[in-house]
């Protein structure tokens, strides 16, 4: 049966599986699952199938996706702690994306600004979905500036804002007008917009790079300055990040956006360097900061503890300060001694178990590493809104086809500023670098890196995940809030890698030992061999009521 | 400080509401539609709407919530969502095998202005609903009432699709019990058992919301009213509506529709609101009230007069919808706790408010609909310190702000398990309620008791 199979998943036919999943779909969701679900197979390095990605959800497909409004306001703009951040539309988008994400933050003083605890939204009524939301929109934005006072005002539009024609960028216009001292800027995030959560990532990339970015001339003190990219402070990651950083003597700018500030994205363009954790929901940003302040950029992961000791040592060669590079192996070195040690005391009870992760943008990919590091193995993996270049690497993007989804999303065209354009490295110093091997500008995306004949599923809906479960039975399941409970229910633990199950960080070195801890209590729990009560595992009588009678 | 920008300071606003004490009315929609059997709720709209309504469902019970979408481009915005719901339905009967899909609307589809009737009329005609299956709707655009009337328009929505008059009456009573948790389903149904009253309860999440680890996934669990059930609801003899708010609504169309004669009761939380209900279940089902009953009645009884000490002139806030506050508010007047204020977002009318300062006293300040939000009930906290806060999770920040006791009651309850297993509603019920706020109020005075004056027995 099953688990005769079971003893390697190599000899789980992944076409099997692949084969199974499609024959109970009807002909044309067939057709189109069929280019989502990807047999993995690296040839030449770096050579992987094309998949069919951030492409529209199947209507009636029990999805784990979420909207343009969520990706924009709950992702992106969420984790900052100082934009007061509008909701223009009824009550519950408002509502849903108030502290659910848990991106933590923390003011420096009692006194600074934290909006972080609030949801403000003008909570439209019928008569204003009528007759327009824009009035009640303006007197919205006057209330907010009474009650909070804040530098900048953020309005994020939802599904009806969109179809009624509220013009949000208007009313951001006329009431800077009227209140300068505020930044205030709108958001066409309508839910509708794209296919997913990533279209909200790209809207609130182009406002905040057209409204915020450049705004301010300040840089930090510090000879190292660097902005981290797509990380969200998640359950503190960003915090660890922050430690990490200044041990080794980087200066953090600014995070877009885990536990940062309006002050710090307006002069992020004063930074050395961007690095690039969450591909996905901020390349944009990375790339528009490149063409207009000449500020390169890379990938980098600190997810995992090799992955953060690498992507550390890429940073500190970038800067190429022989003083730098030693600092950063003496950090890696004090901070990888415990980490080997819970390495060491956990990998004999993790070592050979088997994990399936899908979710994000990201994580699906980074998240392997610190199974990688417990010895458990990613048998299937895919995300929930990425594109084409996460799974198979930043090359195939010329040949990306641009679909109408796609093209509703406005491309920025983003040329140098005249005067603040400024390469950070010469042309032979950039030379010189690649050809030692360095690269910018660059993410092989998460097939690169996985096995031969692996499952690669984009957009992994819930049928889909029964079939996993019941042909591979993995030892662990990663998703979000919404399969946690159907994975738990099958006996097999599941791991929320949005919310982190309320626990964390797993970032940096910190993180990489708390995320072993929290998978060895998960795969080494009796809690799931208790389903059966006695009387079922040996259900035949033993008469004593015949007996007492 | 959480909510350091929240002063005492009130002013009066028309627009901007802050930190919300409601919600949309898809999720309580949703809600009850998972309180029939075999069905399968399904959103009308955007993905984000289902994502965000089922994430909240599945953070308030820990349990599988499942629930599909339209999933509305920016296309389907334009030119209409009925080849999406078309889509849906075909796609949904072939994946899942849903007895029945509960279709509800979202602000996007109502805007758009889809025809839900013509759309599943088109879906009947077209053969794609397989034979002895159903899709009923309901409309709920979010721009109106609050996730308490998103559940009345689903559980309406059951009487006009289900319940049918066959001419034969029968000795039955039917139940609504509003928009409250599985465990007050089940304490319900067990009162009605214990009485001997024959019942058709819906909507019923109870097994749906709460279901049992069993080693195996249900898509549909065992929980939940049959469509049989709720037919048969048109020819039982009286309908019990609990909650005005969120069970009157199906109560009449039931009556207009197959000539049920009904009655609203408020939600049977505390002493006086459960005597009213078991007292018109007795009248209705013409049984005597049993022993048993009467039993767990003398032991919360008792229990109030053993403690009333504790609770005689303690000041509470209350934040939540208005059917669970009407009677916690006359459970604790019967305690002799003082009310400071109540607050609902959602809009719950004069008649509401009027019904509460009755109870309360003209003192108490009321305020439901816009603007009474989070925000503004922190705010009268400020200005007129109780010594116990009743409200949702969200309560916990002002709780922690102001360093005072926080009962979890309503929608949502995030941070904290047993809503899902153990009732407020019937005597039992209030004795759990009881217990909860003794706790709170009783861990506080030992918390700041000076040595001298800290009790062994209280």
């Amino acid at each position: 049966m099953i688990k005769a199979e079971l003893k390697s998943f190599s000899n789980i036919s992944a076409e099997k599986v692949k084969d199974s999943i499609l024959n109970r779909y009807p002909a044309k969701v067939a057709r189109k699952r069929g280019k989502q679900i990807i047999i993995n197979r690296v040839e030449n390095g770096d050579q992987v199938p094309e998949i069919l990605a951030n492409s529209r959800t199947i209507p009636g497909i029990l999805t784990m996706r979420g909207c343009a409004y969520a990706g924009c306001k709950g992702v992106v703009l969420g984790p900052t702690r100082d934009i007061l951040q509008i909701t223009h539309g009824p009550i519950g988008c408002g509502f849903y994306s108030w502290l659910t994400r848990r991106n933590q933050t923390r003011p420096e003083t009692l006194s600074d600004a934290n909006y972080m605890t609030y949801a403000l939204s003008t909570d439209l009524q019928e008569d204003e979905i009528i007759f327009g939301g824009e009035k009640k929109l303006k007197k919205a934005i006057e209330e907010a500036i009474a009650l909070f006072n804040p530098k900048a005002i953020g309005i994020f539009s939802t599904c009806p804002v969109g179809l009624i024609g509220d013009d949000v960028h208007a009313v951001a216009r006329e009431m800077e007008e009227k209140y300068p001292e505020v930044n205030i800027f709108g958001f066409s995030c309508e839910g509708y917009k794209g296919v997913s959560q990533s279209a909200g990532h790209h809207v609130a990339n182009n406002k905040v790079f057209t409204d915020v970015v450049g705004q301010l001339e300040m840089r930090k003190e510090g000879k190292y300055i660097v902005n981290i990219l797509g990380e969200y402070n998640i359950g503190g990651d960003a915090f660890e990040i922050e430690r990490i950083m200044e041990l080794c003597g980087f200066t953090l700018h600014s995070t877009f956006s885990g536990n940062s500030v309006y002050e710090e994205f307006a002069s992020a363009h004063n930074a050395d360097l961007n690095v690039v954790m969450c591909h996905r929901s901020i390349n944009y940003m990375a790339e528009m900061m490149e063409k207009k302040y000449g500020i390169p950029w890379f990938k980098v992961n600190f997810v995992g503890a090799e992955a953060t000791a690498k992507s550390l040592r890429k940073m500190a060669v970038y800067f190429g300060d022989a003083e730098l590079i030693e600092r950063v192996e003496s950090v890696i070195a004090a901070e990888m001694e415990n980490v080997l040690k819970v390495q060491g005391e956990i990998r004999p009870r993790c070592e050979g178990k088997k994990a399936m992760l899908f979710v994000g943008g990201s994580r699906a990919h980074h998240y392997q590493e610190l199974f990688t590091e417990i010895g458990m193995e990613t048998l299937s993996a895919g995300y929930e809104f990425a594109h084409r270049d996460d799974y198979e690497g930043r090359k195939v993007i010329p040949g990306i086809v641009v679909d109408a989804d796609t093209r509703n999303i406005e491309e920025l065209t983003v040329t140098p500023d005249e005067k603040r354009y400024n390469p950070r490295k010469k042309n032979d110093e950039m030379q010189k670098l690649e050809s030692a091997g360095f690269t910018f500008n660059d993410y092989n995306g998460m097939m690169t890196e996985m096995k031969d004949n692996s499952l690669i599923i984009d957009d992994l809906n819930h049928y889909e995940t029964e079939i996993l479960i019941e042909k591979y039975k993995p030892d662990i399941f990663c998703a979000g809030i919404k399969e946690k409970y159907v994975v738990q229910k099958g006996g097999i633990p599941m791991k929320q890698l949005h919310s982190y199950d309320y626990s964390g960080p797993y970032a940096g070195f910190i993180g990489a030992v708390n995320f072993y801890r929290e998978i060895d209590r998960m795969v080494n729990t009796k809690i799931f061999s208790l389903v059966k009560a006695p009387w079922q595992e040996s259900p035949e009588l033993t008469g004593s009521y015949v007996w007492n009678k | 400080m959480l909510l350091r920008h929240t002063t005492d300071n009130i002013i009066d606003r028309k627009a901007l509401t802050v930190n919300p004490a409601k919600t949309c009315q898809p999720v309580g929609a949703m809600y009850a539609a998972l309180g029939i059997r075999g069905c399968l709720p399904h959103s009308h709209g955007s993905q984000g709407c289902c994502a965000y309504h089922r994430s909240a469902l599945t953070r308030h019970y820990k349990d599988p919530i499942m629930a599909t979408s339209s999933s509305f481009t920016e296309g389907a915005s334009v030119f209409g969502g009925q080849a999406n719901l078309l889509e849906s339905i075909q796609n949904i009967f072939a994946m899942y095998d849903p007895e029945i899909i509960a279709v509800h609307t979202t602000c996007l589809s109502e805007v758009i202005g889809d025809d839900m009737k013509q759309i599943i009329n088109k879906a009947k005609t077209e053969g794609k609903i397989p034979a002895g299956k159903t899709v009923i709707h309901t409309n709920t655009p979010s721009f109106k009432g609050s996730h308490v009337t998103g559940f009345s328009n689903m559980t309406t929505g059951m009487v006009q699709y289900f319940s049918e008059n066959t001419g034969d009456r029968e000795n039955r009573v039917n139940i609504i019990p509003g928009f409250v948790e599985p465990s007050d389903m089940a304490e319900i149904k067990r009162i009605a058992a214990e009485m001997g009253v024959q019942i058709v309860m819906f909507p019923d999440t109870s097994g749906v919301v709460n279901s049992p680890m069993d080693g195996k996934f249900h898509m549909y669990p065992k929980g939940g009213a049959t469509s049989a059930e709720i037919k048969s609801s048109g020819d039982s003899s009286f309908t019990i509506a609990l909650g005005s708010l969120a069970s009157t609504q199906a109560a009449r169309a039931l009556d207009s529709k197959c000539k049920v004669p009904f009655e609203v009761l408020n939600l049977p939380i505390g002493l006086r609101a459960t005597d009213a209900f078991v007292d018109l279940l007795r009248k209705k089902g013409g049984v005597q009230v049993p022993e048993a009953i009467m039993t767990e009645r003398g032991q919360l009884l008792d229990v109030m007069t053993d403690m009333h000490q504790y609770f005689y002139m303690k000041k509470a806030a209350l934040m939540g919808d208005p059917d669970q506050l009407l009677s916690i508010v006359e459970f604790l007047t019967d305690l002799d706790m003082k009310i400071s204020c109540v607050v609902t977002g959602t809009p719950a009318g004069t008649k509401f408010e009027k019904s509460i300062k009755e109870m309360a006293g003209g003192d108490t300040v009321v305020k439901s609909g816009a603007t009474a939000d989070t925000y503004y009930f922190h705010q009268l906290i400020k200005k007129d310190k109780p010594d116990i806060i009743f409200g949702n999770t969200y309560c916990k920040y002002i709780a922690r702000d102001e360093d005072i006791p926080l009962v979890r009651i309503c929608f949502p309850i995030y941070d904290r398990v047993g809503h899902q297993y153990f009732p407020l509603t019937g005597y039992k019920g209030g004795l759990r309620l009881m217990e909860k706020i003794l706790n709170e109020l009783l861990d506080r005075q030992d918390r700041d008791a000076a040595e001298e004056s800290f009790e062994l027995v209280m």
